[in-house]
């Protein structure tokens, strides 16, 4: 009779694990030191230019005076950020809808797909020139630089991350759900406004929040669509400021109290893309509940 | 044969058609331990039914009858097609890229196949449970229960969900928490809400493909049960490929094999006293 004996785990097993262990908490440490360096030097810096003032008030431009806010710069990145999201969110939604529930494997599909990817990788500052040259120079519109130029400029950026990312969380909703509602005779447009929509939606907020984080944080497609001004507007036709277009000019400038300023809107701008993201969380979670 | 009071409708939804008072539901809302009360089911009837997905041919000259107010069990080896002919019963099978059929499919006199036929009709007419229960995750109980009237555009009457739930046996278990999510319930009571959902429509046929398969035993006991209880007014094709399973709930049992039909009977002959020896075969255990 030999009874069941279990080997102890070798000592080499052992070792090894620790070493990969040891290996992995590393990597993790070095993607973490910059990331804690960066917020470090944000707060530490951008906290000291906060004040009422400096939201309430725009940027005088004056280079020895009182230097102002960046009023005008939040404005303008909320105006034109929203109106890119208005109109690259519906779109892109709807060509993931078609690629997804129609498009499927088809030719047009796959083509339409490899666009979207190219569209992806191309630099931002090139969806600025595009604008640029269509829109800017032709004086569309009766003027040059316009804030709605910046917002079309915006909007095209937004528009690949919006539709990959939307297309992606789409094709993760069951075949079983879709199939229990044409079952029950559903046709195929309430298919998808109320049952693939409604379950794919919490997935698609957090692509539409990532798009709306890179579009707000994005200065190379407005510096020449929208370009840079002190006042604030909320005429779209005017040309406008922007929290990244604000940061730009005023960091490379050789009065600290500027770059002091540059801090804060970069401060400012974080924050922004904060709140937003906490307010869609809960936005989601009071949906789900009821 | 008499003309059924309700007839199918063919027309384009969405159309608004009043609330069809179930007198069946009402009665069994007031008083739920009295008899269920006997309801006409409708016969299906295939006729040379043939199902391709792309080039493979998986259904070759099926032709059966499902006797109304009868539960018949489709039994074969995984592969042989019985999900296909269900699917094809109710017209799912074409919204498969590349699958068709070809023959008759007849719901009484009527063919479902026909061209001028609404497959939003069809598919109320035929109501469907699945393998793997599939409630619609972002609704409660309720809306689990009364989407298939909402989706098809009629309006939801509070009485209606409930007796549907009583019907499917999961009332008493749910009916304090009808606006709690319905994938917040046991894999068991998911699958009687999918059959809650599919029996709001009051179709005349429930098509249940291995409905229990997924299910630990007491579950499955409860869904046979449910079986017995709904022929007094659907007629039930019941996939299974458990065989104490079809001997349980099935007044009529068919074995398919590679497509076809074999042989088809009353359960208890298919099982002591088969014609046919692949039959044989397969109900003791020689293959499959
Ligand atoms: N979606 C599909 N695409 C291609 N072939 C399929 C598909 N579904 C089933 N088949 C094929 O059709 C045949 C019958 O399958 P099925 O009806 O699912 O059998 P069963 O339900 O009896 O296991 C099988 O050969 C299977 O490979
Ligand atoms: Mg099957």
């Amino acid at each position: 009779m030999s009874s069941v004996s279990l080997q102890p785990v070798s000592g080499r097993r052992k070792r090894a694990d620790r070493g990969a262990r040891a290996i992995v908490a590393l990597f993790t440490g070095i993607a973490l030191i910059p990331l804690f360096f960066i917020l470090y030097y944000l707060l530490k810096e951008g906290l000291g230019a906060w004040s009422w003032d400096f939201f309430t008030t725009d940027p005088t431009g004056s280079f020895l005076g009182d230097p102002g806010g960046i009023k005008s710069a939040i404005l303008g990145t909320i105006e034109m950020v929203a109106i890119a999201t208005a109109v690259a969110v519906p779109i892109g939604v709807g060509v993931a809808i078609w690629l997804v529930e129609y498009g499927r494997q088809s030719w047009l599909a796959t083509g339409v797909r490899y666009f979207i990817d190219v569209m992806t990788g191309v630099p931002s500052i090139v969806f600025g020139l595009f604008v640029y040259i269509t829109l800017v120079v032709t004086n569309f519109g009766g003027a040059s630089f316009a804030g709605y130029k910046g917002a079309i400029a915006l909007a095209l950026l937004m528009l690949p991350v919006v539709t990959r990312s939307a297309e992606v969380v789409l094709l993760l909703v069951p075949n079983t759900l879709r199939e229990a509602a044409y079952a029950l005779g559903a046709p195929r447009w309430k298919v998808i406004f109320k049952i693939v929509l409604p379950t794919a939606l919490p997935g698609m907020v957090t692509g539409i929040l990532l798009a709306i984080a890179r579009a707000a944080g994005e200065t190379a497609p407005l510096l020449f669509t929208a370009t840079i001004v002190n006042a604030t507007t909320f005429n779209l036709g005017d040309r406008m400021n922007s929290l990244p277009a604000l940061i730009f000019q005023d960091v490379g400038q050789a009065q600290d109290r500027l770059v002091q300023i540059a801090w804060g809107a970069a401060l400012t701008l974080v924050a922004m893309i904060l709140i937003l993201t906490i307010l869609a969380r809960l936005v989601q979670r009071r949906s789900r509940l009821s | 044969m008499t003309p059924d009071p309700t007839p199918l409708t063919v027309t384009d939804e969405p159309h608004t058609e009043p609330v069809v008072s179930p007198s069946l539901a009402s009665a069994a809302t007031h008083t739920a331990t009295t008899e269920p009360v006997q309801r006409e089911a409708r016969t299906i009837t295939l006729e040379k039914l043939n199902a391709w997905y792309g080039d493979q041919h998986s259904i070759k000259d099926l032709s059966l009858t499902f006797a109304p107010n009868q539960a018949t069990a489709l039994i074969g080896p995984s592969g042989s097609g019985k999900s296909t002919v269900v699917r094809c019963i109710n017209r799912m099978h074409e919204e498969i890229p590349g699958a068709r059929a070809s023959g008759a499919v007849k719901l009484d006199d009527f063919d479902v196949y026909d061209p001028k036929v609404d497959v939003v009709a069809v598919r109320r007419a035929i109501g469907m449970v699945f393998q793997k229960p599939n409630p619609f995750p972002t609704m409660s109980i309720f809306d689990n229960v009364a989407s298939g009237l909402r989706l098809t555009a009629r309006k939801v009457d509070p009485g209606h969900v409930e007796s549907a739930l009583r019907d499917a046996g999961l009332w008493e278990e749910v009916k304090d928490r009808l606006r709690k999510p319905g994938i917040g319930l046991s894999g068991g009571q998911q699958q009687r809400l999918c059959i809650a959902r599919a029996l709001a429509v009051e179709p005349d046929v429930l098509l249940m493909d291995e409905p229990a398969s997924a299910l630990d035993p007491i579950s499955t006991l409860k869904i046979e049960e449910l079986v017995q209880e709904l022929k007094s007014r659907v007629t039930i094709v019941i996939v299974t490929h458990n065989m104490q399973q079809a001997a349980r709930v099935a007044d009529q049992t068919a074995f398919m094999l590679d497509g076809q039909l074999v042989e088809i009977g009353p359960t208890s002959r298919i099982f002591t006293n088969p014609t046919d020896s692949r039959t044989e075969e397969y109900v003791t255990g020689k293959f499959g």
